[in-house]
């Protein structure tokens, strides 16, 4: 079922070298996950082992094995965040959505993980929700945030 | 616009925008980075839109959106030309005011200026705030001067002359030797001189060569190359073109991590822009030198920004470092030559080019040259990034630039080198901040990010967070890497619940001393020290943790107990509602009491109890009191109101 989607990314990209990496990238940009049938084709596609693929999958955080929920919150723990409190920041979360980090409500709605950093060291604690940078934070700040998610 | 063909087409076209653009027109600049994003710069910029048209000067204003203009505590920030007015935390409700004000009146907004929190003085010139002043912003300043997005404001400010200059007036030697001269050192970390990384990839055999910019930026606590290379991005592809042009490569990756989405777009459109303009591609304006250029997207691993695990994720691969015998300057991607700098590093190319080596020798210390960028975050009161010549001690940087510690706490050590570097205590504040210098105190000059710490950052705590984090990017390819820091991280998981024994010190100092020597790459190899840093300037607190169970800095979850003062608690039932335990006991009235057996010491309590009250209160190695009897708990406020 996905052939298609996942042909036209292929395409995109002609007959470079070295492409896998971004080509996954952009399947996740475009499933939020990827799916055994993604990595499968692409097997066929690129001519690259089933394993190396499920290997490459595997070992950058960026690429999912699982889907997602439809929101993605994204907390980040990053040295600057955390002296300023972004453990605090993970348990509120977690404790708000009733998930750890790396887990999906069983709802499929939130989607929560940690991330290293994202850049805004001067703003933190930082999250990110569905792409959106959040900076400043405190517990009742992610209340709102999360509650405004539909 | 039409392709160039030689250095005088670009002249010509320089001399074009320049003559279009009226110095006296009325402009607004506002930072859109990332950071500025999230704290909301967007609804500004909206209500700039919205309130020129109202007040009637639709088409009379440039609005230019721009990178990080440094200052991020104090974002979202405006700039107004041609005045040069520089307001800060720019809120949607404050455009009105200044649409009519500053914009049709001339009148500065005074509340919006730059307001020292000392003297109370406001700063109507940049040069007057702190923060800038005692910068040398060499690579920063142009990004609040151009639009990312157009490459006319890149040419305006003499971008791609140097470019011109290394292709038309020197040989590729020539450019060698002026980056020789230059001393400049690689601004990724470990510094190691550019010139020779060039070099030996410019003499080793085989084709095509290929030279690589990293800004996979890894570094928890560092934005330096994301501010970079969205602000920038021009500045960061002339250099790398140049560096091309002088070690004979034909093909460049410009290695981005995903996480940094806005980087990547404004490099896409540089590298488009540039090639319509013949300024990359084949023929660079007329020269006969080709270069071109892809982006290559990492997928986050932090141990992908090693050079030689970089290069093996642009093969397309699992990014794992591989030994060194050979280096990747003269067998890197596909086993090709590849020259591979930090963002930084490439950005301050053209400058040298341009304005030539002695001058740029002539700024830093014997070893370190020109200017250094740091993400200054943390526990200090002016975040953000910072420029500073090599030299400058980590005090000025922290007191003058930085404005000191947060809150009128203390000062308690400084993390430069992200989880490869250590903890700076405050006897070596005075130290100048070079590659050798930090080095000499157990860290490292890493690639940027400064944190400040205060009195309520937990070093061991800290310790484990590094170590935690490197265990979890460890690759696992070495096993002193992989199974050294497992162990450790074991041990200070152990040290910070309590259960730590004095022979865990030894433990981890032989922990700390096999990973540094045997790890594969320099992930394992530096991954001791963070923890040979606090062992050597922070033991006490190690020992306390082990012998006393407590934890100074009432940071450690497992040894800390909050418990609430009834000589302060009003009974405001705040935190009651808060807790999301139910651990608090309390009606109004009624003196609130922690019930130790259901707290899950998130802390909420301590953060919501009102200043004025401070009733709650962080115990750390001595018994919780035990509450006050049932019938004294009723008296508090009552007391309080007999008495007024």
């Amino acid at each position: 079922m996905y052939d298609d989607q996942i042909d036209k990314i292929i395409d995109k990209y002609g007959t470079e070298k070295g492409i896998l990496i971004q080509v996954l990238l952009d399947i996740q940009h475009e499933f939020k996950w990827i799916p055994k049938e993604a990595i499968k084709r692409i097997s066929e596609r690129l001519k690259i082992p089933y394993s190396q693929i499920f290997r490459v999958a595997s070992f950058y955080t960026a690429l999912s094995l699982k889907p997602i929920g439809r929101h993605l919150v994204r907390v980040c723990v990053g040295t600057a965040c955390y002296v300023r409190g972004a453990p605090r920041i993970l348990d509120s979360v977690e404790n708000k959505l009733g998930i750890k980090s790396g887990e999906t409500t069983s709802d499929g709605k939130f989607s929560l993980e940690t991330v290293n950093c994202l850049g805004c060291c001067a703003l933190g604690p930082v999250i990110e929700i569905d792409g959106k940078y959040f900076g400043k934070l405190n517990s009742t700040k992610i209340e709102k945030m999360l509650s405004s998610c539909n | 616009m039409n392709s160039l063909k030689s250095p005088s087409d670009l002249e010509k076209l320089r001399k074009d925008i320049l003559a279009k653009k009226d110095p006296k027109r009325l402009a607004i600049a506002a930072c859109v980075s990332t950071g500025c994003q999230a704290l909301g710069v967007q609804k500004v910029l909206e209500a700039f839109d919205e309130e020129i048209k109202k007040q009637g000067l639709e088409g009379k204003v440039e609005i230019k959106e721009t990178g990080c203009l440094g200052f991020c505590e104090k974002g979202p920030r405006i700039v107004i030309y041609p005045e040069e007015v520089y307001y800060f935390q720019v809120k949607a409700s404050d455009v009105p005011e200044i649409v009519s004000k500053t914009l049709i009146n001339n009148e500065i907004v005074e509340r919006l200026l730059y307001t020292d929190p000392v003297t109370g003085k406001r700063a109507r010139y940049l040069s007057e705030v702190p923060f800038y002043k005692y910068q040398n912003r060499l690579l920063l300043e142009s990004n609040s001067k151009i639009d990312p997005k157009n490459i006319e404001d890149y040419l305006a400010i003499g971008g791609y002359a140097a470019l011109a200059k290394s292709l038309f007036q020197m040989t590729p030697e020539d450019v060698m030797k002026e980056v020789k001269d230059s001393n400049l050192r690689g601004r990724g970390g470990g510094g190691f001189p550019t010139y020779r990384k060039w070099e030996s990839s410019r003499n080793a055999q085989g084709e095509p060569k290929y030279v690589i910019v990293n800004c996979d930026e890894g570094d928890p606590g560092a934005f330096m190359n994301r501010a970079l290379m969205e602000g920038n991005p021009h500045s960061i592809l002339e250099g790398l073109i140049i560096g091309a042009y002088a070690i004979g490569s034909h093909e460049g990756f410009i290695y981005v991590r995903q996480e940094y989405p806005l980087a990547i777009e404004n490099m896409e459109t540089a590298i488009k822009q540039a090639e319509e303009l013949g300024l990359l591609g084949e023929d660079i304006l007329g020269s006969g030198f080709d270069f071109k250029v892809k982006i290559h997207k990492g997928a986050g691993a932090f141990v992908s920004g090693e050079s030689s695990a970089l290069m093996t994720a642009i093969e397309g691969k699992v990014g794992e470092p591989r030994p060194k015998y050979v280096h990747t300057s003269e067998k890197g991607v596909w086993d090709k030559p590849s020259t591979l700098n930090n963002v930084e590093t490439w950005a301050n190319i053209p400058l040298i080019i341009n304005k030539g080596a002695n001058w740029f020798a002539s700024i830093g210390t014997a070893s370190s040259k020109g200017t250094k960028i740091f993400a200054l975050a943390g526990k200090v009161n002016n975040t953000g990034l910072v420029e500073v010549p090599f030299g400058i001690s980590l005090r000025d940087i922290i007191y003058k630039i930085g404005g000191g510690i947060r809150n009128g706490k203390k000062f308690k050590g400084v993390q430069t080198g992200g989880p490869s570097g250590g903890v700076i205590p405050k006897q070596h504040l005075d130290s100048p901040v070079d590659f050798d210098e930090l080095t000499k105190l157990g860290s490292m000059m890493g690639s940027g990010g400064m944190i400040v710490m205060d009195e309520d950052t937990c070093m061991v705590e800290l310790a484990r967070y590094f170590v935690n984090f490197l265990c979890d990017e460890s690759c696992g390819k070495c096993t002193p890497c992989r199974e050294g820091l497992k162990q450790a991280n074991i041990i200070l998981n152990r040290i910070v619940s309590g259960k730590g024994t004095e022979e865990d010190i030894k433990k981890l100092e032989k922990i700390a001393e096999v990973t540094s020597v045997a790890s594969l790459c320099a992930l394992g190899q530096t991954s001791a020290n963070p923890l040979l840093t606090t062992l050597r300037y922070f033991s006490d607190e190690y020992e306390a943790h082990i012998k006393e169970k407590r934890c100074p800095a009432l940071a450690c979850k497992e040894l800390v107990s909050y418990y609430i003062d009834p000589e302060k608690c009003q009974a405001c039932m705040i935190c009651h509602r808060n807790c999301p335990a139910d651990a608090i006991i309390g009606e109004k009235m009624k003196v609130h009491v922690v019930d130790q057996s259901k707290c899950i010491k998130c802390g909420t309590c301590y953060d919501v109890c009102p200043p004025r009250f401070g009733a709650v209160q962080k115990l750390s190695g001595e018994p919780v009191p035990p509450p006050i009897p049932e019938e004294e708990r009723l008296i508090k406020r009552a007391r309080k109101e007999k008495r007024s």
